[in-house]
């Protein structure tokens, strides 16, 4: 794992809601389960409140990587979020390989507040994907280059 | 244009060992906006509080970034130390450099590289926060207890005792819950009928308390202090007001085959029947399934013999509204079901029983009026083989991965009932290991086996079969080393016990979380055992997890006191982070009324100036503050861009994006 990052530090943006995932990935912190630092986490309310524009804006920003967690199916905070966050993503993903972005730079995760260790498991390896797949140039915003 | 302060935490060495915390200070006194930037040893404590407060005044903050543990941990402290100094608490955003970095990176350099790049993400946040307004709304004085085993019964009773007004919700015809079906009760053997049946009384005669039997929670709608619950009040087919429980009908009734379930089925009941001699309420029920006027229209002896024309055989299911400001789910347990366990025999021979069934078998009012007797022939058996551990601490997946917990105890009180009563009755026991931590609760077990002289066998049963009358009990003796056959009489299994099935549903409808076995989720393993991660929602006895009578009763009044807690406000705050819609934008498509869970969304016609003294009324979404919970479903759903989440904005979660990603 350390070895892949000194080729190449992917970047990773994780959107994780409060309730579950959020929580999840404090308990991984607690029970001190690494992941690679270049996952960063941007906390949501509900998986629901990601936009998939926030996703596209990622990738045009240079992330190599975007996951999306939310509770398991049954379990949102807010009754059915994550439903829709599904349903969405299914688009979102389908119009992204359409855009020739691998199917593997995103992810959806279900990661409750309990499972500390699924959400270490599920970052290291999307992690790994990430690296084998190299840097993500398809979407990148080439007016904000020097 | 803000002025924003930077404070970051070392949390003792918790921070300070892998991040360079004069670093992260320093090099984020330098982002736009940030006028000052420190760092302290603990910043929840008073003096990290302060040092907040004094800064805000002093540099006429506008805004508060922390960098410390997770927002779920302190965002409360440090919002209140906000608010203290005259900042509105919303102006507060929280870089969680501890749980996501330095407890998960060793590496210095690479942990500090991210806590800067949190803490930037933090400030480009804060930036375009806005203050926030908690609306408040009043709370309802009453409570919703889901249950009405002992569990609920003594969260009823105390809340009452409190002065608010309380409604028992129980499915089964009479409260009681599975504690009444029991004998004797561990570690004191006073009888469970003697210590419950009064608290029944109780909540009978309490004039705060109203039980609803026979029911089920068919809706909930609304949060913390304004619950709304549809309750579905089951056809009995008899008046619960007029019926006094003089029980003429179920001696008349001809029907008598349905099984009586109070009495683990071990034998029958009419068709009118009253569950058992001192339920409460103390009103009799017809089982639809036995009842022969129901059936097929030929009967009707109860209606005649009832003296005071109680019997209704064309009652329907109702529907009752009710409004609560709290809700304790205590929906307790079921021991499981024992068909994955074909080798010890439980659905083939009649006398392998659970330790439930025994109960009966054991209780002065239960089917043989507490005769030992075995179920095939009556006959009083003379060996009595136990076995522990059936479907409890199994990762096999035929069972449960957790312990019962309180199988030990009960196992040890069975075998001491039996030697007490029956002294020259063999009593064995199959044990895994046998856990009886509890005041009095080891001792309890030594009195088994040192004065009763109980034959505790360490080892596992591989299989139960019949051989001529008798049962043959297979198992191993692991402390001796040894194979053994023991012919038994009757053999008794402690099913492992599991959450009422009904949890699931009720769950779903309270939108509060399950774990993997099926019980429910406290809002902290420790520092909240009673309450859910859901507002006003409480949890009491089994459906939380396995325990004995003491424990749901403490439990039980702790869900009492944080019910009581919360009635005795008047108002409550808001979730601040509401959605709401620019009317502008607004093009009254109705999507995000569709989408809300809550149904927070209305349209309202409102009247707009076009210039010129033009006016045009459109239709245009209103979110209800007091209802929105800020999910943000409408917010994605919204085709024009209109629908806006206060605190987790398009614009402020974009900037979040372009801060991680600048690099």
């Amino acid at each position: 794992m350390q070895e892949l990052n000194k080729e190449h530090k992917p970047l990773i943006v994780a959107f994780c809601c409060n309730w579950c995932s959020y929580a999840g990935a404090d308990l991984a912190g607690s029970s001190r389960l690494s992941y690679p630092a270049n996952v960063k986490i941007i906390r949501v309310p509900c998986s629901c409140r990601v936009n998939p524009t926030f996703i596209l804006k990622a990738f045009q920003k240079g992330a190599d990587g975007v996951i999306l967690c939310g509770c398991h199916p049954g379990d949102c905070h807010y009754t059915s979020g994550n439903y829709y966050a599904r349903r969405r993503m299914t688009l979102l993903f389908s119009m992204l390989d359409y855009l020739g972005i691998e199917r593997e730079r995103t992810r959806v995760e279900w990661v409750s507040a309990a499972e500390g260790a699924k959400f270490s498991k599920v970052m290291n390896e999307f992690a790994k994907t990430i690296c084998e797949l190299g840097e993500n140039k398809r979407l990148e915003d080439l007016r904000c280059k020097d | 244009m803000q002025r924003i302060g930077v404070f970051v935490c070392w949390c003792g060495s918790n921070i300070s060992a892998t991040v360079d915390v004069e670093k992260v200070s320093a090099v984020l006194a330098l982002e736009p906006n940030v006028v000052i930037s420190q760092n302290y040893q603990y910043m929840c404590s008073e003096n990290g509080q302060a040092l907040i407060r004094n800064s805000i005044k002093e540099h006429n903050l506008t805004g508060v970034v922390v960098c410390s543990c997770s927002p779920r941990m302190h965002e409360a402290t440090f919002r209140r130390a906000c608010e203290s100094a005259g900042l509105n608490p919303y102006m507060l955003e929280v870089a969680n450099i501890r749980e996501q970095v330095s407890w998960i990176h060793k590496d210095i350099e690479e942990a500090t590289e991210k806590a800067i790049i949190l803490g930037r993400t933090a400030i480009a946040k804060l930036r375009l926060n806005t203050p926030l307004t908690a609306g408040e709304s009043p709370v309802i004085k009453r409570a919703l207890v889901i249950g009405g085993g002992i569990a609920g019964i003594q969260s009823a009773l105390d809340i009452a005792e409190a002065g608010y007004e309380v409604d028992i919700v129980e499915k089964s015809p009479t409260i009681g819950g599975n504690m009444a079906k029991l004998d004797k009760t561990f570690p004191t053997l006073d009888c469970a009928a003697c210590i419950l049946t009064p608290k029944m009384v109780d909540c009978a005669q309490n004039e705060k308390i109203d039980i609803l039997t026979f029911s089920e929670i068919e809706s909930v709608k609304g949060f913390v202090g304004n619950f709304k619950v549809g309750i579905r009040k089951k056809a009995r087919f008899v008046n619960e007001k007029l019926c006094t429980g003089c029980g003429v009908c179920t001696q008349k009734c001809p029907s008598k085959r349905g099984l009586n379930d109070f009495n683990m089925n071990l034998n029958t009941r009419p068709a009118i029947y009253i569950p058992f001699a001192q339920a409460i309420p103390n009103v009799a029920i017809i089982d639809p399934e036995q009842c022969l006027k129901l059936k097929n229209g030929k009967c009707g002896l109860c209606a005649m013999q009832c003296p005071t024309k109680a019997i209704d055989y064309t009652q329907q299911d109702e529907i009752v509204e009710r409004e609560y400001g709290a809700i304790v789910v205590a929906t307790g347990y079921k021991p499981i079901s024992l068909e994955n366990f074909n080798e010890y025999g439980y659905s083939t021979y009649k006398d392998v029983v659970t330790s439930l069934e025994f109960e009966r078998i054991m209780n002065a009012a239960g089917p043989t009026s507490g005769h030992l007797e075995r179920p095939s022939d009556h006959k009083q058996p003379k060996v009595i083989t136990f076995i522990q551990c059936v479907g409890s601490r199994d990762t096999s997946g035929c069972g449960k991965p957790y312990c019962s917990k309180i199988c030990c105890m009960y196992t040890a009180k069975h075998a001491m009932l039996v030697r007490e009563k029956y002294p020259d009755t063999q009593v064995n026991i199959f044990y895994i290991d046998v856990r009886t931590p509890g005041k009095n609760y080891d001792e309890f077990y030594r009195r088994a086996v040192e004065q009763y002289g109980v034959n505790y066998i360490k080892g596992m049963v591989g299989k139960v079969y019949k051989e001529g009358d008798n049962l043959v009990v297979q198992g191993s003796d692991l402390i001796n080393n040894e194979q053994l056959l023991i012919k038994s009489d009757m053999v008794v299994l402690a099913a492992a016990i599991e959450p009422d099935p009904s949890v699931r549903k009720i769950a779903t409808l309270l939108t509060t979380s399950i774990d993997t076995n099926n019980f429910l989720t406290e809002a902290h393993a420790k520092l909240k055992p009673v309450e859910s991660p859901t507002a006003g929602i409480f949890l009491s006895g089994v459906c939380q997890g396995p325990k004995d009578i003491p424990e749901t009763v403490s439990q039980a009044s702790a869900c009492a006191a944080k019910v009581i807690g919360l009635l005795a406000k008047d108002k409550l705050k808001c979730n601040a982070s509401t959605a709401g819609a620019d009317e502008m934008l607004c093009t009254g498509c109705s999507l995000c009324e569709n989408v809300c869970p809550y149904g927070a969304i209305t349209y309202i016609d409102k009247e707009f100036r076009l210039g010129g003294g033009r006016t045009e009324v459109r239709r245009v979404a209103s979110v209800n503050p007091a209802v929105c919970q800020g999910c943000g479903a409408c917010t994605v759903t919204c085709p024009s861009g209109a629908m806006d989440l206060k605190g987790f904005s398009t614009k402020q979660i974009m900037a979040e994006v372009d801060a991680i990603c600048k690099n």
